[in-house]
């Protein structure tokens, strides 16, 4: 992929995070005040400070006064972008596309989406007026036909897959439970996620991610001006999107084992940051776990596994928060929920905290150390085959 | 070559009510048989579209419809014509007229007959064309495809849930090709109060069924003679007789008195699909026209506000499209009985037929689509057409200007695939996705030919689906909303190929 990448032009400086949850008692501006103003204050400066704001937000308002607003902004530019589950991470890559091209010095990203005002189950789309041809298939059906393909190219048998499914939930709940801002703060049993009813196919309730609120916001100057606000600012390594042709829906090659658009935007971050093995170089990765056969696919399109394996290394516990790789120590969508346009800086959150060890010590991973010292972000948008994807590398050292 | 009825189809829904069943729920009512029903998905139109596929299917086909004519006592718009929907889902010409005979049962008769009167030897000439002369202009006999439809259902308990059934006939009526001329026609007309339902409402009425017995058999007598004499035959050279009519008591009263050789009385297959009212007389003479020879005489006798009768004979010609429809794999009735699944639940039954208000998923309802939005893609959405690119071969579905393999732009000759059967690449169960009749199949086609398309899955359970099985499409309703009814296609098991063994021998 021609793509350059602006590999430690930027830095983040500050960050804050709301908790995510049913937040019956709090609006859209709550939220984005509260994330905002706490990423401004982690940065040692007033929201009013910053220059330039981009709002990741999917259906929790429109425009740049969505965040201008409540916030009472001095007429400063927000861009307000939208795409898909990646909405959040879209705000954060074009944010430091701002600083790095020299037109800003300070810039926020924040991501708010309010999803649980709609009294529905499950995410609700937005979408242009439509012929009525689409299927209308739900989220967990369109990602439910991962499961049985992947079982089926690679000989797993179906129990044990359902297996595999559960112990990606496991784990996931066993990292949110040691989470303050997570929806979900309790560990689940096996037996509970594996008998769980079933929502589509073979995924039960608990291979679903929840449907939540919450807020999350950084704030990203030049890496050459990091140091006058932050003694460990977090140096972005790599930013990698691309939206497929859609090719999975109407490709007879398509197997459902894969997301093509994640590979291409692995091998781009990777190239970005330099990285010639993500497994032993990366210290932890934040990847889009909306339905549990989601992450089993995505350690191999990430390049976590080989092709046929991730589902061996799941069961041998090479993903867990204390494994070879950590994968979502902080719970992941499994823990916060999906609130659309937050998740992206939530997951960036949990590498600002866990690479400047400022986790939580019941939850810090022990793989960051001299020599890795790089976490990766990842946003899934859409369905298999058909959508968009995000990945982020950042880290605590410039090169 | 000569005029009348060149093809035929008919169309029984795949679900079946075991009549039983009422009464193990009610407590009283039900009785023997079963009566066929509808899918949730089904209305008159898409009985309609189905029958009249399976009259396209052999014969002189689409190209050839100049008329479309489509007759339902339940039709899904007023105001709106419900024709243009099975025009369109046909893929019939532009040029072809499309016309709803709305209202009474009897207009299904009368379309049938205009059908065939515009059709055959008794074209009526006009003021200077003498007869048989024209085969230009106004007075030119018309290629017409009739479609006779209906959906009946009654109120829980009543004898009409339990005796009425769900189905649709289609006769392409052509002034040349031909294997059943119309060659006479008796009528008979009075006015009285039988069977009535005032606009907006969804169950009849009827009078006390001994008042219109009385008046009923005079009529059908006299009709049936007229139509005898018209034909210039006695009741001793009719091979094949049909006789129907929604006035079960009277149509037996004229059965029994009207003069036919023993045998000749065509099967009557209401305890099989029950009484199919406006279809019925449409199906039933389907089913003759099946099981017919060459040099036949078919007489139809229809009791409805009065009595319609007409005689058709049949020819040699017969023997071809008898063939013609086996190599096309076309479903007669007795195919379609016998495929019939009748382990429907009552309550299944009602809740298809809106007669019992079920919890919806907690989902957003559907939106209503855009008027314009469907008419950009009535090509796909209704005559299912891909687009297959001419540079390179890929089949797209929906059909797109930029080709996915060979990325070349506006290189795309359209597709109809509604006849192409395809196999289950993969499949999901959606508890979550809004229907009528959850949980939502979800199935990935990869069809013959090329070309993958992700659809539903009707006329089937979750739990007989596999990876492999064999599809063939049907259109649907897919959802109502805000009045608008959403068409479109759907998958269903390719009959007499999967594995629920469920399915009729063949089946386009």
């Amino acid at each position: 992929m021609a793509s350059s990448g602006i590999r430690d032009q930027v830095a983040i400086i500050g960050m804050g995070c709301t908790r995510f949850g049913e937040l019956w008692d709090k609006g859209v501006d709550d939220l984005l005040t509260e994330a905002a103003t706490e990423a401004a204050a982690s940065a040692s400066m007033s929201i009013h400070d910053i220059d330039a704001f981009w709002l990741g937000t999917m259906t929790s308002g429109v425009c740049g006064v969505t965040l201008s607003k409540p916030l009472k902004l001095d007429y400063k530019p927000v861009t307000r972008v939208e795409n898909y589950c990646a909405t959040g991470s879209e705000a954060f890559r074009n944010a430091c596309y701002a600083v790095a091209s020299g037109a800003y010095d300070i810039a926020m990203a924040v991501g708010v989406e309010k999803l649980k005002d709609t009294g529905y189950s499950g995410l609700t789309g937005i979408r242009a007026v439509g012929d009525g041809t689409d299927p209308g298939l739900s989220s967990p059906a369109a990602f439910s036909f991962l499961a049985p393909s992947y079982a089926h190219k690679y000989g797993v048998d179906k129990d044990q897959l359902k297996e595999v499914m559960s112990r990606i939930a496991y784990k996931n709940h066993q990292n949110g439970a040691r989470n303050p801002r997570a929806q979900f703060q309790k560990e689940v049993p096996m037996e509970t996620i594996a008998r769980a009813p079933l929502v589509a196919g073979d995924l039960g309730v608990f291979d679903c991610s929840g449907v939540s609120d919450g807020s999350a916001a950084a704030v990203i100057v030049r890496a050459d001006d990091a140091p006058r606000y932050c003694a460990n600012p977090l140096y972005v390594k790599a930013l990698s999107f691309v939206a497929g042709p859609a090719a999975g829906p109407i490709d007879p090659a398509y197997d459902y084992t894969t997301f093509e658009e994640v590979v291409r935007t692995a091998e781009d971050a990777y190239a970005q940051a330099g990285i010639t093995d993500p497994r032993s170089q990366l210290a932890m990765a934040e990847v889009h776990d909306c339905f549990t056969p989601t992450e089993l696919v995505l350690m191999e399109d990430l390049g976590f596994a080989e092709r046929g394996t991730a589902w061996k290394e799941v069961l041998e516990g090479t993903f867990d928060r204390d494994g070879d790789l950590p994968v979502n120590p902080d719970g992941g969508l499994k823990s916060f929920g999906h609130p659309i346009g937050a998740s992206g800086l939530r997951m960036l959150f949990e590498c600002w905290l866990q690479l400047r060890g400022e986790a939580p010590p019941e939850r810090q991973i022990n793989t960051v150390g001299p020599g890795r010292t790089l976490g990766l972000t990842h946003n899934l948008g859409g369905a298999p085959g058909e959508g968009v994807s995000f990945v982020g590398i950042v880290g605590t050292e410039r090169d | 070559m000569s005029g009348g009825i060149a093809a035929w189809g008919a169309y029984l829904p795949y679900w079946r009510l075991q009549r039983s069943a009422i009464g193990a729920v009610l407590g009283s009512g039900g009785g023997r048989g079963t009566r066929a029903v509808a899918s949730y998905d089904e209305d008159t139109t898409t009985l309609g579209v189905e029958a009249g596929r399976r009259a396209l299917a052999a014969g002189p086909g689409a190209g050839a419809v100049q008329d479309l004519v489509l007759s339902t006592p339940d039709p899904a718009y007023l105001d709106k014509t419900s024709a243009t929907t099975v025009h369109a889902a046909l893929g019939l010409g532009r040029a072809c007229g499309a016309y709803d005979f709305a209202g009474s049962s009897r207009s299904a008769i009368g379309s049938l007959l205009q059908a065939l009167a515009l059709s055959g030897p008794g074209v009526p000439p006009g003021p200077d064309v003498p007869a048989g002369s024209g085969t230009r202009g106004a007075a030119a006999g018309r290629t017409t495809l009739a479609v006779v439809s209906d959906l009946r259902t009654g109120l829980a308990g009543s004898a009409e849930e339990r005796d009425s059934g769900d189905g649709a006939a289609a006769f392409l009526c052509a002034p040349e090709g031909g294997v059943a001329q119309l060659v006479g026609r008796g009528a008979a007309s009075d006015e009285f109060l039988d069977r009535w339902r005032v606009p907006g409402e969804t169950d009849s009425h009827v009078w006390e069924e001994r008042f219109g017995e009385e008046l009923y058999v005079p009529l059908a007598r006299e009709a049936f003679a007229a139509a005898l004499k018209d034909a210039g035959i006695s009741e001793g050279d009719v091979d094949h007789a049909v006789v129907t009519g929604l006035h079960a008591r009277a149509v037996k009263a004229v059965t029994k008195g009207l003069g036919v050789s023993e045998g000749v009385l065509a099967p009557d297959l209401s305890g099989m699909v029950g009484n199919l009212g406006a279809a019925h007389a449409g199906v039933a003479l389907c089913d003759v026209l099946e099981r017919a020879e060459p040099d036949q005489v078919i007489a139809v006798l229809s009791l409805a506000d009065g009595a319609d009768a007409f005689v058709l004979r049949t020819d040699e010609a017969l023997v071809a499209a008898h063939r013609a429809r086996a190599e096309a794999g076309i479903p007669s009735v007795a195919d379609q009985i016998a495929a019939g699944r009748d382990d429907l639940s009552y309550a299944g039954f009602l809740t298809w037929r809106g007669q019992m208000h079920r919890e919806p998923p907690r989902r957003p309802d559907p939106e209503r689509p855009g008027a314009p939005t469907v008419h950009r893609s009535e090509a796909w959405k209704y005559a299912f057409a891909a687009s297959r690119c001419t540079a390179c071969g890929f089949r797209h579905m929906p059909p797109t200007r930029a080709c996915l393999n060979c990325r070349a732009i506006d290189h795309m000759q359209a597709e109809r695939l509604a006849d192409v059967p395809g196999t289950v690449a993969t499949f999901t169960i959606d508890h979550l996705a809004f229907s009528l009749s959850p949980p939502v199949i979800g199935v990935i086609i990869d069809f013959d030919g090329g070309g993958r398309f992700r659809c539903e899955m009707t006329d089937a359970r979750p739990d007989e689906l596999s990876i492999g099985d064999r599809v063939s499409m049907t259109f649907r309703r897919v959802w109502t909303a805000q009045g608008v009814h959403n068409y479109f296609w759907k998958a269903r098991p390719l009959a007499g190929a999967g594995a629920t063994g469920h399915g009729s021998e063949n089946e386009t």
